[in-house]
């Protein structure tokens, strides 16, 4: 097979994007993408979304439409999965056996659903939301489906959550722990969103110990709790976070363990190598300078135009604010910075109103926002966290004031 | 099926064909102009596909909402004509709609 002057493994947005900003950068070597689904790049959070509720084609999430690769020959190996990489040779080896050479090589293979361990974690009926073949299998099931039980109280949970709900489906949705949310956001968040989704209907069910999935003839019937009870099901959406797709890389002796190690520039230990999104493991300013991953659109576009600077020679570290969101119900979450390590949370607004935000300090300066439908709050918070900004946590609280008229202050 | 007469950034006029039932954001992306990054894809979330509207087209598009307003104040090239191309819904009435796409934030 042909060589590349770069070569992308993972298609995904990050991979898309550094395509795209190489081509602006104007890199005039051969590009391709490695790819482990048979899709083009498309957007990923609208699986668990619009999507899934059927609002948007699937034309529609497309990144870029096909002829978009072609004219700025970008080349795409798609429905293949790298399972070696060489750096010494530059190399690296396909599932099937096929090897290709690289000048330089992005991994961006972003991660894997984790899966359930317990019985009956394999049965059908039983969904991962990360692929567009997840999404398209639980949308042929769910004609025949009553009661769905999700499993995982973070975003992908809640959002499925939501969209099952507007089917009229019931809806159990387990959190093992004592809130949803809990390793993303504030209390007062968890306490909202678990209040949102029970007063749609959704049975929410804290500190929830799954113990096995119950089938029949191979089909998922039930869950079976901790308890001894058994929650009927015809479908269960397991949304337990991700496992970063890094092994041939660490096999290869890159460094890392949970994700690839990357400096400001986004390179790994290995020579030529470099990754970004949800797999890279970096040093992270928002973080107070903690390794962190980040797996959000946001980390993966702004890391992918550092790794074609890079390989441009035009450097620039990596040093982007964190934005993220989702949408549940008619409710429009927006997050500025990272709330990790906060120890002190303002509450701005009443919940009661549905458009309040959070706000998490760390040793009296603000780190994040948690926007519900509070868009000026999300726009005008973003330059208290760039600024690490000391304000009197009381006035944070008063709504009546606008954050911009803080932020001189 | 309306056409769109867009102004790259760097100056360059396209007019290009708007698939039925899409925004202007999808639009200008489907024609392979790649200076909009839309990276919220479409769900006015994010403030990154700004454009300017041609005066003359402004009062036959869609009202701007509370939040697309907000959003759009998070750039610091908002002018008067600016929307959020993903907020552009292309109907028959907005045939020959010009835009502008905004500097990158």
């Amino acid at each position: 097979m042909t060589d590349y002057d770069v070569l992308i493994v993972g298609g995904g947005h990050g991979g898309a994007q550094a395509a795209i900003a190489l081509r602006q950068e104007k890199f005039e070597g051969s590009i391709a993408i490695v790819g482990d689904e048979p899709e083009l790049p498309y957007e990923r959070p609208p699986l668990s979304k619009e999507y899934l509720s059927g609002d948007k084609t699937f034309d529609r999430i497309l990144i870029r439409p096909e002829k978009f690769w072609e004219e700025r020959e970008i080349s795409m190996l798609l429905g293949q999965r790298v399972t070696a990489v060489d750096p010494a040779a530059h190399r690296v080896t396909l599932a099937d056996g096929t090897s290709i050479g690289y000048g330089k090589l992005i991994w961006a293979a972003g991660g894997d659903p984790r899966r359930l361990t317990c019985d009956g974690h394999d049965l059908a009926g039983v969904h991962s939301v990360r692929t567009r073949a997840h999404v398209d299998q639980m949308m042929r099931e769910l004609d025949g489906v009553e009661q769905v039980v999700v499993i995982g109280g973070g975003y992908i949970g809640l959002e499925a959550a939501a969209v099952l709900r507007k089917f009229g489906k019931q809806v159990t949705l387990l959190e093992a722990l004592d809130r949803v949310l809990a390793r993303v956001a504030g209390e007062p968040l968890s306490r909202f969103y678990e209040a949102e989704h029970r007063a749609h209907g959704v049975d929410v069910r804290l500190g929830a110990a799954v113990n096995a999935l119950e089938g029949d003839g191979g089909k998922v019937t039930g869950v079976r709790m901790a308890d001894g009870s058994v929650l009927p099901a015809q479908m269960v959406i397991v949304g337990i976070g991700i496992i970063p797709s890094v092994a041939p890389l660490l096999e290869a002796g890159a460094k890392g363990a949970n994700g690839v190690e990357v400096d400001a520039l986004c390179r790994t230990s290995l020579p030529d190598v470099y990754a970004i999104g949800d797999c890279a493991l970096h040093a992270n300013r928002y973080a107070a300078g903690a390794e962190i991953r980040l797996e959000s659109v946001q980390n993966a576009n702004d890391q992918a135009k550092v790794v074609a600077r890079s390989i441009m020679g035009t450097d620039a570290d990596y040093d982007a604010v964190p934005w993220f969101w989702s949408n549940q119900y008619d409710l429009r979450l927006q997050t500025v910075g990272l709330s990790s390590g906060f120890d002190q949370t303002v509450l701005r607004g009443d919940p009661a109103t549905r458009s309040f935000s959070l706000i998490y300090l760390r040793e009296g300066r603000v780190i994040a926002l948690d926007c519900v439908n509070a868009v000026k709050d999300y726009v005008q918070g973003k330059a208290l966290v760039v600024d690490g900004a000391r304000i009197d946590p009381a006035r944070l609280a008063d709504a009546s004031v606008p954050l911009k008229e803080l932020v001189a202050a | 099926m309306p056409q769109l007469v867009v102004t790259t950034r760097e100056g360059e006029e396209k007019t290009i064909e708007a698939g039925s039932g899409l925004n202007a954001m999808e639009a200008i992306r489907d024609a392979g102009i790649d200076e909009l990054l839309a990276l919220c894809g479409g769900c006015c979330s994010c403030a990154t596909c700004h454009v300017y509207v041609d005066p003359a087209f402004a009062d036959r598009l869609p009202a701007m909402s509370e939040d697309e307003n907000d959003l759009l104040d998070s750039s610091e090239h908002r002018q008067a004509t600016s929307r959020l191309s993903c907020q552009i819904v292309l109907t028959e009435d907005v045939e020959g709609l010009r835009l502008t796409i905004a500097p990158e934030d």
